[in-house]
């Protein structure tokens, strides 16, 4: 069963249509890559699926659910959570507080609980700390969990950004460029990753540039091109599949990860 | 710097701490009063910098979502008023129209912040400015409510308050500003414990958290509007209780009671002392308000001194007084 559905979602900045009438489905627990040369609308879709921007016209349905029009923060307590492009996260944070505060939304104490430290409160707080300490030490980071994050160096940021995510226990994790500036030894572990990830039960949705890295990955991909999406298929389909080679790739079949 | 974070984290107090915090407490009330009990002028001086590190506080809190609030000086005016017509026209008492007057001002804060809190950096800035100015021509302009230009005056004194009988805190009668100076201490630690709490629990992180990154924080789940909202109404709670400590303490308002000099200075308040230190507000509005009261003597040139040695503070301290670091110069004598 899909359990994400994107129908007909078009985006346009004025005169500038950067997604245009995209449908796709999402199966339960499977990788799919979004391809696309630069300024393809992959980022774009990535934050209409998250409502950080409203589409034009179409909607996403999440689980027989239409969450288009929910706030970011709605989706990702229905289980839709995205990561970001580069490094953002709590920089004035240590490793563990940045995942002890990506804990919120399990959150089962009032505000005002959280103020005078009820049991309830601080049973939160055991059980935060305890599941960012796990989340940490899988993500190979408890070496480094009482570092600030603005002094960690970029792999481990980048691993932080996916940890952030996982503290809120998503159903659908969006990930914006995970491999984007890593060697192939940073790339290879990131892909481990990754499955590691869908091996918790995670379904994952990922947008990329490098290529072998998506062809090693993906149980299935979309590409698109001028927001508008030319092939779905397996990677092997993907690689034969002649308007992605022609339009997007346009290049030798090197680059495809031959 | 890194093991008192992880002290503060945990929200347990080091000894230090406590010592520190028991030193200033009896400071402000034993040992003042013994130094200054005789001269009333320097007591007002000592009050009006409790309560106004008091008011500094909440514009802390809003730093502390990564808001820089320049409407302080307008939920005190609120508080304030609300008072003044609690104590003139309905004849409340004082104790019972201080909460009354800090809810006031969380409320409006509240509905206002609501929209208001979208924007950031300096619009931010600009638009709270603009509203102390909008809630002053409020107050000019309110007619019979709020009397305009004349303010309010003679408001009554704080009444006492008995329990069964017991009086548990004489009414506050003649010129001698003391009672005030224990009140305004009072008011001073309590808002200290509280946003120190504030600051410690998981909320305080939360509004680390949307200061540091709002798009981040959403996309974890955290209803990013509800926390700046709560921020924000926490700190117009003390902006509304330090204006109704001042109205009943100087016994009138006006609408010049605040203005957009005053949203600024509690601003500099945060700034000198520090931005994160929760005891930044308190050194600043006690530095600014006592040397700016010494300069007197200087007379003309007071505000000449008193600009240039803030813009100096500014320049060799950008993180706040608090962060000058006195440990090299006491290892030196021993």
């Amino acid at each position: 069963m899909a359990i994400l559905e994107v129908q007909g979602v078009t985006k346009r900045y004025g005169g500038l249509t950067a997604v245009n009438n995209v449908s796709f489905l999402v199966e339960q627990g499977e990788i799919l890559s979004i391809i696309g040369p630069n300024g393809a609308g992959k980022s774009t879709l990535f934050k209409l699926i998250s409502s950080f921007v409203p589409p034009s016209s179409g909607q996403v349905i999440y689980n027989g659910k239409i969450i288009t029009g929910l706030a970011p923060h709605e989706i990702a307590r229905l289980g839709v959570v995205r990561t970001f492009q580069e490094t953002t996260i709590f920089k004035e944070m240590t490793a563990l507080q940045n995942v002890v505060v990506a804990h919120q939304l399990r959150c089962k104490a009032s505000s005002l609980g959280i103020y005078f430290a009820t049991p309830t409160a601080r049973a939160d707080e055991a059980r935060f700390r305890e599941s960012a300490t796990e989340i940490l030490d899988y993500l190979g980071l408890g070496t480094v969990k009482n570092v600030q994050a603005r002094n960690l160096p970029h792999g481990h940021l980048r691993a932080l950004g996916v940890a952030v995510a996982l503290a809120t226990e998503p159903k659908v994790l969006l990930l914006d460029e995970p491999f984007a500036g890593m060697n192939v030894d940073e790339t290879d572990a990131a892909v481990r990753m990754v499955r590691g990830i869908r091996e918790r039960g995670v379904t994952i949705v990922l947008v990329e540039h490098d290529m072998s890295a998506v062809m090693r990955i993906s149980d299935r991909i979309l590409a698109l091109n001028f927001g508008v999406k030319i092939a779905e298929g397996t990677p092997a389909e993907i690689r034969q599949n002649d308007s992605v080679i022609e339009a997007y790739l346009g290049r030798t079949d090197e680059e495809l990860g031959h | 710097m890194d093991s008192a974070q992880t002290a503060i984290e945990a929200g347990a107090i080091t000894l230090r701490q406590k010592l520190g915090f028991a030193a200033f407490v009896s400071t402000l009330f034993i040992a003042m009063p013994i130094i200054f009990g005789r001269s009333p002028y320097f007591i007002t001086v000592l009050t009006n910098a409790a309560v106004l590190s008091f008011v500094s506080l909440g514009v802390w809190i809003t730093f502390s979502i990564g808001r820089m609030n320049l409407a302080q000086g307008a939920f005190a005016l609120v508080g304030g008023y609300t008072t003044a017509i609690l104590a003139t026209r309905c004849a409340v008492s004082f104790w019972i129209s201080l909460p009354l007057s800090g809810f006031a001002s969380a409320i409006l804060g509240a509905l206002i912040g609501w929209p208001v809190l979208r924007l950031r950096g300096v619009y931010f800035a600009m638009i709270t400015l603009s509203l102390t100015e909008a809630i002053r021509l409020l107050a000019l302009n309110g007619g019979d409510v709020t009397k305009g230009a004349t303010g309010i005056v003679n408001i009554p004194r704080p009444g006492a308050i008995s329990i069964f009988g017991l009086t548990v805190i004489p009414a506050f009668a003649g010129a001698d500003p003391l009672p005030y100076y224990y009140l305004a201490c009072t008011l001073l630690v309590l808002g200290l414990f509280g946003v120190w709490r504030l600051s410690t629990s998981r909320l305080g992180w939360v509004f680390r958290s949307l200061r540091q990154n709002e798009e981040l924080a959403a996309s974890i789940g955290i209803n990013v509007a509800k926390y700046r909202v709560m921020a924000f109404a926490a700190c117009c709670f003390m902006g509304g209780i330090g204006g109704a400590f001042f109205a009943a303490f100087h016994q009138n308002i006006y609408p010049a009671s605040y203005t957009v000099a005053d949203s600024v200075n509690f601003l500099l308040y945060c700034f000198l002392g520090g931005l994160s230190y929760i005891f930044g507000p308190v050194v600043g509005a006690f530095l600014l308000v006592i040397s700016f009261e010494l300069l007197q003597a200087a007379q003309q040139y007071q505000a000449l001194i008193y600009g240039v040695l803030m813009i100096a503070c500014m320049l060799w301290l950008p993180n706040g007084i608090l962060s000058l670091d006195l440990r090299p110069l006491l290892r030196r004598k021993e």
